[in-house]
Order: structure tokens, then sequence, then C-alpha cells
């Protein structure tokens, strides 16, 4: 069987992160700018990055739709400001997203960047490394929403139904464990 | 060096995040307002754009701390702001006040004429400016988390920021064919630890982000120092002193995206008014140049 082909939208941000993550966890990783882009792969990842910028190239190139409709099919994952972008709800300042997960997040909720720090968490029963830069926090998670891990009380990675979402950069820590399982999503739903 | 820590590798991960975007010099909060609606980045406070401080002379400090804090209040994007060359203590204070990147910038007037500031005692990263490898790599060797070319701040003209990213990406690529004894010897060439000349050796490119800066004006600007292999860029002057700032800021924006793609680059320079005036660096008295200043 083809390896799964994963997008990794790449408007602004760590995408080339997320593309060498990809091949390091056995999937192809492509880059995506426009709708016709999103014809050609069977899972997107949104980067972390600034979620403002994004949304706002989002807007200007009218992809809102296109996202949203992918998202429907298929499984989208998104780290930092990309699981801004999924939530259902983004405050501090309130924005406009996808609207893919069925969830709350704040914006910059630890501080600023002198605040963004490498914690150890634990995804099930297993020690992990979570980067968190300039990171939201999901203050309220949906009941189709199952918490992957927690830091300080809180949720940090969270699944509901095909989709992924972590407040920090699992792209930017040596381990592929988390893209392999989104991959593994991907591969599940493509069959 | 330590790559590996913790707090270096935060450093370089704020810089990752902005890969692919614009960061903004604004004056005031009002401005940033505008660039953070046009989609950049980060923005860059201080207290007159290059091409001001060229025109009115004098000695460019650190901004006003007020300006700074309205500027942290107003937007939701990080925010940079500038100290003097070897200034640590201009650098303290904006490591308080909390700013999101230091630009140790040759913008400003240096305050030491010899030293730079010793970047890896601090906990907020820095940014600073090279025109060839061995600048660059002086300065990441001192804890610098981020590179840009210096290009020529305020001229309006991109001719130098060309110079500077083609000159360090051939510099590196030269390096990858060497063998260990002639990495021993194009260390002391570029006045850079071996360590860090090994490690473009085998890498072929920075271990930090390598962005650009100095001259930007036109959408085409910034993609052709992306294609040149700038993963980012700074626009200072070009955006608040074209005719419509808030239409450039969006389609620089675009164009920073888009770099490698010729129709939606046609789409982002259309009517965008008139560009900031440029200069002739080439007319420039040494004197006046900002480039050379750092070592």
């Amino acid at each position: 069987m083809a390896k799964p082909k994963i997008g990794v939208l790449a408007l602004q941000g760590d995408f080339e992160a997320h593309r060498d993550a990809l091949k390091r966890a056995g999937a192809e990783g492509v880059e995506v700018r426009s709708a016709s882009d999103l014809e050609l792969i069977d899972g997107l990842i949104i980067p972390g990055g600034e979620s403002t910028t994004m949304l706002k190239l989002i807007e200007e190139e009218e992809l809102l739709p296109a996202l949203k409709d992918f998202g429907a099919r298929k499984p989208v994952f998104g780290t930092c400001a990309g699981a801004i972008l999924l939530a259902s709800e983004v405050v501090n300042p309130q924005q406009r997203s996808l609207g893919l997960m069925d969830m709350s997040i704040e914006r910059n909720a630890y501080g600023r960047q002198i605040d963004s720090r490498i914690a150890p968490i634990e995804i099930d029963g297993e020690p992990a490394e979570a980067v968190f830069i300039r990171a939201p926090v999901i203050s309220r998670v949906g009941p189709g929403g199952k918490i992957l891990a927690s830091y300080q009380g809180n949720p940090v990675l969270v699944e509901e139904g095909r989709h992924l979402a972590a407040t920090f950069h699992p792209e930017l820590s040596g381990s592929e464990r988390i893209h392999k399982h989104f991959v593994r999503k991907v591969a599940g739903e493509r069959n | 060096m330590n790559f590996q820590s913790d707090q270096f590798r935060l450093k370089v991960g704020l810089a990752e995040m902005l890969k692919g975007g614009v960061i903004m010099d604004v004056v005031n909060a009002e401005q940033a307002v505008i660039a953070e609606r046009a989609g950049a980045a980060a923005v860059m406070a201080l207290e007159r754009v290059p091409a001001d401080i060229r025109k009115e002379g004098g000695v460019a400090r650190m901004s006003q701390i007020r300006i700074i804090r309205d500027i942290m209040a107003s937007v939701s994007i990080p925010v940079m702001a500038k100290v003097r060359i070897g200034h640590f203590t201009e650098a303290r204070i904006l490591e308080v006040l909390g700013v999101d990147y230091i630009d140790e910038s040759e913008v400003l007037t240096p305050a030491d004429e010899e030293h730079h500031v010793d970047k890896s005692d601090f906990k907020v990263p820095f940014v600073c400016g090279a025109r060839n490898l061995g600048e660059a790599l002086r300065r990441i060797a001192e804890g610098a988390a981020m590179i840009r070319t210096k290009g020529e701040a305020g001229s309006g003209n991109i001719v130098e920021a060309v110079r500077h990213i083609r000159t360090i990406v051939k510099e590196m690529k030269q390096l990858t064919v060497l063998g260990k004894e002639e990495l021993v010897h194009e260390a002391k060439n570029l006045q850079a630890p071996l360590e860090l000349v090994e490690y473009i050796a085998q890498n072929g490119k920075l271990p930090v982000p390598n962005f650009s800066a100095g001259g930007i004006a036109t959408p085409a600007d910034a993609a052709l120092v992306m294609q040149l292999g700038a993963e980012a860029v700074f626009v200072g002057s070009g955006i608040f002193k074209s005719s419509d700032p808030e239409k450039r800021a969006k389609a620089i924006v675009k164009a920073a995206t888009y770099y490698r793609d010729p129709v939606k680059l046609l789409e982002a320079s259309e009517e965008l008014g008139e560009a900031m005036p440029g200069l002739d660096v080439s007319k420039m008295p040494e004197s006046e140049l900002m480039q050379t200043r750092g070592w």
C-alpha cells in the first residue's frame, strides 16, 4: 500500500519541521497553499506559527470553505496555532476559526516568550516532552473530545473523532510518536 | 555552544514559528494594529524607522518604554524591540519588560565598538544582523537564535540584502565540500568557532533560522530574497513610508507565502500606490552605511 500523503498547510509557520517529522513517521509530507492542493492529500496538518497571520491568508485566499469541507471528510491535526484554528471558540482575543473541534482555546495563555517552556507530560502512561511556545490553553473540551495528555491540569493533547489538536509542538521534539499516531489515523480513514 | 539546551531550543522555536512570515517595523500602537490586521507574524517596536534615523541623524537608542508597552498591549502577535550593539543594559531592561525577541541592531547607534552582547546569558531570544557567514557564526556563538541579513536599512534598495543573502548561502555551500583539515583553515578565515563551521559543513545551513532585512520595499523584493534562501523577511521603512501602508503590508505578507508563484506575486503587486523613495547605496559615503556597524 502506498504511503499516506499528508499535507502541511504552508501559509506561514514551522511547516518544514512538520514535513520532516512526517517523513520520519513514514508518511509523505506535501506543502499545501491552495484549495486544489487539498484534493491530493489524505490528511492535513496545520502547523505552529501565528494564528492571526494564517487566518488572514486563509480569508484573503478564500480557503475557509475548502478547509472546512476537507475537515468534514478527512483527518486534520493542528499544533499550537493549528489547534487555535481547529477550535470552535477562540478567546484572548476572540477570532474566527475553522471550528472543526468542539473546544474552547485561549491564546497566549501562559504569557509571553519568556514564559515559554519545555515540560514533561505523560501520554498513555508513558513520559513525553512538550515544547510550549507562547502556547494557548484549551479551557473546555466538548463531550466528543478525548483528552490524551494534560499539563498543569489543562488538556494539551485532544482527540475528537478524526481530528487531533496539541497546544505544544511535537514537531520540535526528536520523537515522532504523535505524528505516527496521526499517520495511523489517516491510514485508518483511508481504508 | 549547546544547541540541545532547553533554553536555546525555545529561543530557536519561536524563530521557527515566524518562518514564512513578515516582521514589520512600527513606531506606535496604531501602526502595530495595522500591521497585525495586515497579517504580520510579529512587529518590531522602535522610535523611528530607519529612513527617519538616517534623515534626522543623532544617536538612535532603544525605544521609549511607554511606546513598547503600548504596542505590547495592543497586539496579540510577538513584539520585538531593538537595542544598540553591545548595550547589554538596554537588553536587560527589555528582558524584564517581557518583549518576545531582542534585535541587537546596527540600525541604532552602536554602544560598544568591540563587543556584542553575550546573548547566551539571557532568557529572552536575540536576533542579529550579518553580511556574511563569519559574522553570522560569531553572532550565533554569542547566543543569537536567529540571523537576519543586514542589507542597508532605510535605503529602500534591495541590492545589499541580495548581496548578503547570496554571500551567506554561497559560503555555506562551499563548506559542504571541504575536508576536515580545510575546515580548520576556513574557521580561521571566517573568524568563527570550528564547531560551528563543522556544523555548516555537515548540514549546509545555519543552526538557527536565517531571515532577511534591509531594503525590502515591494512584494517582489520580499519574494526575491526568499527565493535566494531567506526563511522570512523584516520590513522596516518599506511599509509605513509608502503611500498606502495597509495595502502594501498585506501584499508583502502574501508575497512571503507565495514567493515561488508568479501569478500570486502579480496579484500582490497590483494597485499598491507609491513605494518608499529609494537611495542609491553605491553613491552613499561609507560613514552613512549602517551595515558596517558590528563586526
